[in-house]
């Protein structure tokens, strides 16, 4: 569960940072959408704490990630200024995937029984979230050709 | 212009000037700057400059001396003795060593003649067998025989000798005896010499004094000033001050480092008083080019800074050994965009502290760059000095306190100097930046953020009041006429003056050590009355009466006194320029 | 951070994000950067430092903004010159932590003098250089590390030179860490970093930083980078052969020396300046 929590806290404050940068490049759109993502994840977050009534955080840098980062956190090479809700989307769709999948290794690892069975609930969740990012995607239409395309040149401020 | 004359029987002289030659290792300067402390110990004033050929060492040399009953900090118009151990490549320095008629040659027939540019002058020509007498004494060195002699024909006591000797061989018994030998050789074969160059009496001792150079005096005021950090890049002829430095730094807690050129230590020097550490660099024409950009920065970030200029022949390498002022139009105006910032002038070998102890005071103060222009002139040679009166402590750096909710380093205040966040100190973390900036410090493209800042930079400088050392004022305050000089210029101008004041031309004499911010309102106040102004400079293109016509409406008619380094004015040449000048 | 969703639980200590300010950084979404200033902010949580007692010490260019991002005192200074402005602070204030940060060009152009010098001297200071093998700040020139024929408008079809060999350089120069990183590995590299702060002397940590601008083929970068390549070693033999081997994307810790950081040398006091005039006087 502390993996839970850290997972969360990670996707959380990666959302809200994505946030602030597409917000500074002026999509706002896609500032929106990251802003909201990273409200969801605070409150998977705090649920995560209800649930194991803790007051303060376990300790998070008890551990590593296998991956260079946490599971739903996104990486930061796949962003692009003009990208679209689409692309978001796809973004957390495939953070929550690697969640699911990260949850079921656990479940499927020679850990105890009740850790077993708390790794099966978490990923339940997490395919819960993939659906309903899904669900979200749907009703978002995608990307048109040409969205990337900028007719300005890049700008030079030192 | 003063003849260097033969007294008369039983009558002496209040300034002798004397100049030791030699090459391939002859050792004129030890002997040179034994003849200085001899005379020193011996209760005069005194000043030594050196030439030298090119060679690292066996090169042709010359010491020139001038001992006197009163401060002297220019050489006069004539030597009275030159004497050589040999001849070679003397001929040089001939430019450096103007003789006259009453002037002595003393030399070693077995060297061969003196030049005969020297011979032209007309003086008397003594053979002096150093070799021979050298000889006669175990171990004996000519140098050594020269310096009996010498002092002997100034009538420098013994004692005053033998302990010159003493301090520099002290530490090696062995060359000792031998070398007080021969100048002893040397003061008996005085006796055969027809003429003589007796000093008065010295004066009585009053203010303590001391022996120093204008390097060593400079890094002492940065010291005084609070300097406890140092970058250092060797360059002809600031290295000595950076070499003083070194261990007296880590005598009283500083630390100096050598850097890998110009770049590193100037940009070094700023690191470190960013970090809250009064700093310094000093250079010399062809490193303040290097600097430059960094001195931007210092002032755009507004971190304090000294650098001293000790300033050579330019342009480009120039000549690396010999003075001029060449350097006013870079370091007034080498800063790209408009950088206000701090340029003083030391002028004399004992004002080198108080300016520099001034100038880190005033960087300090007005978190700023200031760069202080001394010269080879000051900055190489060696005087017998009062010792120099203590300045006014400055008021520091303004520092930030931990935790000012709100913190802006840059806050457009009334005078324009706002507290600076020392790094340690919590709650005010803040960035340093070359970047134009917002108070806060942020970068900021605004217009009236850059107006804002621009006018704050400048305003700190223009409003602070500098007090009464803005320059030296000196000579007849009810004369119509004024000069207006600055450095290593002043002394021979000083004496030019007195000298024309014999003849009836008076005027006053107006040495700048502020240079910028132009104390102009002092300036033209000093010049109440005046009619006729003459500028004199050490350069080739009028660099001070440029900036200074175009920084303030000078009254009556000004004209200039300019002329290139690798020579010093003379004060005869001085004293002739003004009696056209009081005519005109 | 104006975003940031606060939490329900109270933070038992200072973590990463108190180690940023609040300027947002104006680097290109996709910009490895944003990495090294998570890295940076990580290790200086994990380090329990003072933000106060940090100063991040910058020259130009896209990756030399860092400072005004972190929490820390900040030096902005010119091109080419933040190892020298680092140097000066850390002598003249040993008590802080210094860390010089810029890019390919700064640190290995303008600045390559400084970069052999500081590695011999060796002062207790890290410098980070975000390799991106391109001059990002003005557009896509090509800096010492870009590949020879990589071809841009200053130098069409590529400039034809070998490229500069930083690790090498530092190990030769006498650095006393050394390490490459990927910005795309936040957690190693806020390892690699941590380790380079604790290590004593200087320590010089390479960091593979992709430009998304101006190097699209770049975010082929994390399919090439070999996590762990690296062994740390001693032994400056053992490092130099295994550099012969190096494909430019070997990450670890190459080499953790033990040569003494910078210090002043011979005798030191704490006199008045006063005393020295007995030196001059006569």
């Amino acid at each position: 569960m502390a993996y839970a929590y850290a997972m969360e806290v990670e996707a959380s404050d990666r959302y809200a940072e994505l946030a602030d940068l597409m917000s500074t490049h002026h999509n706002r759109e896609v500032s929106e959408l990251f802003a909201k993502l990273a409200r969801i994840e605070g409150k998977h977050r705090d649920q995560i704490a209800a649930k194991m009534g803790w007051t303060s955080p376990p300790d998070a840098t008890v551990f590593r990630w296998q991956t260079p980062e946490g599971p739903e956190t996104t990486d930061y090479g796949e962003l692009h200024y003009l990208m679209q809700p689409y692309h978001a989307l796809k973004l957390a769709e495939h953070n929550e995937q690697r969640a699911v999948d990260f949850f079921e290794r656990f479940a499927a690892a020679r850990v105890p029984a009740d850790v077993q069975a708390a790794a099966r609930e978490m990923a339940e969740e997490e395919r819960e979230h993939v659906r309903l990012i899904g669900e979200w995607l749907a009703r978002v239409p995608p990307p048109e050709p040409g969205w990337d395309e900028d007719m300005d040149p890049p700008a030079v401020a030192d | 212009m003063q003849h260097a004359q033969s007294p008369g029987a039983g009558q002496t002289a209040r300034s002798v000037s004397v100049v030791l030659a030699g090459s391939g290792g002859a050792g004129v300067m030890t002997a040179g700057n034994m003849l200085l402390e001899a005379a020193a110990h011996a209760g005069y004033y005194a000043l030594m400059t050196r030439s030298s050929g090119p060679q690292i060492r066996g090169g042709e040399a010359a010491a020139m001396l001038r001992i006197a009953c009163e401060p002297v900090e220019c050489m006069e118009d004539q030597f009275h003795v030159l004497a050589a151990v040999d001849w070679e490549n003397v001929q040089r320095f001939n430019a450096e060593i103007p003789l006259g008629a009453g002037s002595l040659i003393l030399g070693d027939p077995d060297q061969g003649e003196p030049p005969e540019v020297f011979v032209r002058s007309g003086c008397t020509r003594v053979a002096l067998p150093l070799k021979k007498l050298a000889k006669s004494v175990p171990e004996g060195r000519p140098n050594m025989v020269l310096l009996g002699t010498l002092a002997a024909l100034l009538g420098l006591p013994e004692d005053a000798v033998a302990r010159a000797v003493e301090k520099t061989l002290g530490k090696r018994p062995a060359a000792l005896a031998p070398s007080l030998a021969a100048v002893a050789a040397g003061r008996a074969a005085a006796a055969d010499i027809p003429v003589r160059f007796p000093l008065a009496p010295p004066p009585a001792r009053g203010t303590p004094r001391w022996l120093l150079t204008g390097n060593e005096a400079a890094g002492y005021g940065a010291l005084k000033g609070g300097v406890r950090f140092v970058a250092a890049y060797p360059i002809t002829p600031a290295t000595e001050l950076l070499e003083w430095m070194s261990p007296a730094l880590a005598q009283v807690g500083g630390t100096l480092v050598q850097a890998e050129d110009e770049l590193a230590s100037i940009n070094m020097a700023i690191g470190g008083s960013y970090g809250g550490v009064p700093s310094l660099t000093a250079t010399s024409g062809p490193g303040l080019s290097l600097m430059v950009e960094a001195l931007g920065l210092a002032v755009a970030a507004e971190i304090p800074i000294v650098v001293v200029d000790v300033m050579r022949v330019g342009p480009s390498t120039g000549i690396p050994t010999k003075s001029e002022q060449g350097d006013l139009n870079i370091a007034v105006h080498g800063l790209h965009g408009d950088a206000p910032h701090l340029v003083l002038a030391a002028n004399s070998v004992a004002d080198c502290l108080g300016t520099t102890q001034w100038a880190v005071q005033l960087a300090e103060s007005l978190q700023t760059p200031a760069i202080v222009l001394s010269d080879q002139f000051l900055g190489q040679a060696r005087a017998v000095v009062d010792r120099p009166a203590a300045i006014a402590a400055g008021t520091g750096r303004l520092t930030a306190d931990a935790g000012a909710p709100g913190y802006k380093r840059y806050a457009v205040t009334e005078n324009g100097v706002s507290p600076m966040a020392i790094p340690g100190t919590a709650g005010l973390a803040y960035t340093a930046d070359g970047l134009e900036h917002a108070e806060r410090g942020t970068p900021s493209s605004q217009a009236t953020d850059h107006f804002a800042q621009l006018d704050k930079r400048r305003r700190k400088l223009t409003s602070w009041n500098y007090g009464a050392l803005w320059a030296d004022v000196e000579g007849d305050a009810a004369a119509d006429g004024a000069i207006v000089t600055f450095g290593s210029c002043t002394a021979p101008v000083r004496e030019g003056l007195a000298r024309a004041a014999a003849d009836g031309v008076a005027a006053r004499l107006i040495s700048l050590r502020l240079l910028a911010p132009l104390p102009a309102g002092q300036l033209i106040a000093a010049l109440t009355g005046v009619r006729r102004v003459l500028v004199i400079e050490q350069n080739q293109s009028a660099q001070l009466y440029r900036y200074l016509r175009a920084e303030c409406d000078l009254p009556g008619r000004v004209t200039s006194l300019h002329r290139p380094g690798a020579l010093q004015f003379s004060p005869g040449e001085i004293h002739r320029h003004l009696a056209d000048w009081s005519r005109a | 951070m104006s975003e940031i969703v606060p939490s329900s639980v109270a933070p038992a200590m200072r973590g990463p994000n108190d180690y940023k300010s609040d300027v947002k950084p104006v680097w290109c979404p996709g910009c490895g950067d944003f990495g090294v200033v998570n890295a940076l902010a990580k290790a200086m949580a994990k380090m329990a430092l003072e933000p106060q007692d940090v100063a991040v010490v910058s020259g130009i260019g896209c990756s030399s903004r860092i400072p005004a991002y972190m929490a820390s005192y900040g030096f902005h200074g010119v091109h080419g010159r933040a190892l020298a402005a680092g140097t000066g602070l850390k002598i003249a204030r040993p008590d802080l932590t210094v860390i010089v940060t810029g890019g390919d060009g700064d640190g290995y152009s303008i600045g390559g003098n400084h970069f052999v010098h500081a590695c011999r001297r060796n002062v207790d200071m890290t410098y980070i250089v975000m390799d991106n093998r391109v001059y990002g700040m003005t557009k896509g020139q090509p800096s010492p590390t870009t590949e020879p024929d990589w071809d841009s408008k200053l130098s069409p079809e590529g400039t034809g030179l070998r490229e500069f060999q930083p690790l090498v350089i530092a190990l030769t120069s006498g650095a006393n860490f050394i390490a490459r990183g990927f910005t795309g590995d936040p957690n190693g590299l806020a390892d690699l970093i941590e380790r380079a702060v604790r290590h004593p002397g200087f320590s010089f940590v390479e960091v593979l930083s992709p430009c998304v601008t101006f190097r699209p083929e770049q975010k082929e970068w994390k399919k090439r980078v070999l996590p762990d390549a690296f062994k740390p070693t001693a032994d400056l033999t053992r490092a130099a052969r295994r550099m012969l081997r190096d494909t430019g994307f070997d990450l670890g810790v190459l080499y953790a020396g033990e040569r003494p950081p910078y210090a002043p040398r011979g005798p030191r006091a704490r006199r008045a300046p006063s005393d020295l005039e007995a030196r001059f006087a006569l």
